[in-house]
């Protein structure tokens, strides 16, 4: 018998994420007593900065290992880029925050790392079983997380929501894996795809129940509409730092996976999951856009902006050109930067006891608080599509994959709901620098590595706004051989 | 002597979509949040059925592996899941789904 092979260094980003995981719960053991448990938050960042310099020594290079489940392709590495940024960003926000707020276990960190490790499963794996693997690492890490705060009611509600929903989607996304399965005796997407091709089974009941039953499952993980009904919930009940790492992390990895299966497994189905998603992605931008009008919250309001974001990635789904596929990398790694981003504002103008997330508590913060506001509002007037940001550009490259396919309609909705947007998020800049204060917001404390995170969102918003290109090859290279 | 007669695996096939449909109405429909939680696992477990049983079906070991790696995803799930209850009932003294709304708009 012949063992298989093993290739460590194609999983070295991922072994130095786990591993720097179990270290951070270690350390904490031996150091339980020390109130102060930023430390190892530092030691994360080593951890996550050391996996990004790995994981970029492997560029240029398609390596498939561990008996073909696993690759190290473009695609992986852009996606484990993307992870490992917005998971450097999250623990430098939620150094001071859990502080704050009372939430700073040794933990909190180690989950962070574990959900990142997931993340980066299932953007690289091209079996099944990993894929599936990855993306319930992920989750269980997310859904401890969001409880995080066992004293706040409103946490642990979220935590509640949040893993009952998980947990059925997960059930709808394993019953489309055994339709696959059952259809085409493999679990391997290349081998799909053939298997699929060579037998003709475009029209098989099995496969087209196993393309609603992904899509469901998905649909849950990005947040789309009709499978969108947690996201305010959870994102408002959840500590913040932890609502920027799922609005942007576990929706880049959702996608990830999704583009991944849709597309190297199930190409001929292009024509049917088109429809479909056409729909979903005109539902979930409306949808999204027209309640985040009505929100009192800025923490609702940038929940259902999420939504709506999912959506304007859904139009480059459907139109799955190379523009299209390779805008979606771009949007993602642009919409970590402006979510985060914008996440940070709202932690720093937070302190114990009184959150100030009602967006009335902004009024007239711009002349009080001038840096913090002016980062805010760059953020805001990037999800708004504002150039020369970063949303901008990922909106553009979007839409104009959905014109080059000659989806006229979906990319005229799409900007007709772009427009829709910006009514929200400038009524939150409006009332920053144009309206008196309500009452006084004072005593705030910015922590270092808050102010850290912010000056770099800010610098990532304005650097792929202003020199996309860069970015934009890079992701065009990432996603050849995809399909 | 009797002899069990080869039952089709096409009626496994079908037994697993009646459970599946059974979880899934539970879920949707009962609201005590481990009675949801429970028909959630019957979900899984008729997906599992499913998977044994076309790893029978087609003679390869793939199937059975993955209702291994499915067993071991829920026990932790369960976990989680336990634990997020007991912590809710501490801090609401219900776990009735219907109860639990603060957060809506």
């Amino acid at each position: 018998m012949k063992l298989p092979e093993i290739d460590l260094c194609l999983i070295a980003p991922e072994i130095i994420v786990a591993a720097f995981g179990f270290f951070v719960l270690l350390v904490d053991v031996f150091f339980s007593k020390r109130e102060n448990k930023a430390y190892l938050g530092w030691i994360s960042l080593v951890g996550i900065f050391f996996a990004g310099a790995l994981a970029v020594t492997q560029a240029g290079s398609v390596k498939s290992g561990f008996e073909g489940m696993f690759i190290s392709d473009g695609y992986a590495l852009f996606f484990r880029i993307t992870f490992l940024i917005i998971a450097f960003l999250t623990v430098l926000i939620s150094m001071g925050y859990t502080q704050r707020e009372g939430i700073a276990f040794g933990e909190y960190y180690a989950l962070i790392l574990f959900a990142t490790l997931g993340m980066m499963l299932m953007a690289a794996g091209t079996h099944l079983v990993i894929i599936f693997l990855g993306l319930e690492t992920m989750s269980i890490s997310i859904y401890i997380l969001a409880g995080m705060m066992r004293e706040d009611k409103r946490s642990v509600e979220a935590a509640l929501k949040y893993f009952l929903l998980g947990a059925f989607a997960t059930g709808f996304l394993l019953y489309g894996i055994a339709l696959i399965y059952g259809a085409t005796g493999s679990l391997y997407l290349k081998d799909v795809a053939s298997y699929i091709a060579s037998k003709n089974l475009l029209r098989n009941p099995m496969l087209l129940m196993s393309l609603v039953f992904l899509t469901i499952g998905f649909g849950f993980k990005i947040a789309s509409v009709p499978f969108h009904m947690w996201t305010p919930d959870v994102y408002e009940g959840a500590p913040t730092s932890i609502t920027a790492f799922m609005a942007t992390g576990v929706k880049a990895a959702g996608f990830s996976a999704l583009v991944r299966v849709f597309f190297s497994a199930l190409p001929g189905f292009r024509p049917d999951w088109t429809s479909i998603m056409w729909l979903i992605a005109v539902a979930t931008m409306t949808v999204g856009n027209i309640v985040a009008i009505s929100q009192s919250n800025i923490k609702r309001m940038l929940a259902y902006s999420s939504i709506a974001h999912a959506g304007y990635i859904l139009v480059a789904f459907v139109a799955g050109n190379d523009l299209g596929v390779s805008g979606i990398l771009f949007y993602l790694m642009a919409y970590a930067f402006m979510n985060i981003g914008a996440f940070t504002c709202v932690i720093l103008l937070g302190k114990k006891g009184e959150e100030n997330t009602l967006i009335r508590d902004y009024a007239g913060i711009g002349f009080k608080y001038p840096l913090l506001s002016a980062a805010m509002t760059i953020f805001l007037l990037s999800m708004a599509g504002i150039p020369p940001l970063g949303g901008f550009m990922a909106k553009f490259y979007v839409f104009s994959a959905a014109v080059k396919e000659k989806f006229y309609w979906l990319a005229i909705l799409g900007v007709l709901n772009s427009a829709v947007s910006v009514y929200y998020y400038l009524r939150v800049t409006v009332l920053m620098y144009f309206r008196e204060p309500e009452r006084e917001i004072t005593g705030l404390q910015f922590s270092p590595a808050a102010v850290a995170a912010l000056v770099l969102a800010v610098i990532g918003t304005l650097y792929m706004g202003i020199f996309p290109s860069n970015v934009l090859s890079f992701a065009q290279k990432s996603i050849a051989g995809l399909m | 002597m009797w002899v069990v007669p080869a039952i089709p695996p096409a009626l496994f096939l079908v037994l697993s979509g009646i459970l599946f449909t059974i979880g899934v109405i539970g879920a949707l429909t009962r609201r005590n949040a481990i009675v949801v939680f429970m028909c959630i696992e019957l979900m899984l477990n008729s997906v599992n059925l499913s998977f044994i049983t076309f790893s029978r079906f087609l003679r390869s070991m793939d199937g059975v592996l993955f209702a291994f790696f499915v067993i071991a995803v829920a026990a932790a799930e369960a976990a989680v899941g336990l634990a997020i209850f007991v912590m809710l009932y501490r801090s609401r003294e219900t776990i009735n789904v219907d109860e639990i709304n603060l957060l809506k708009w």
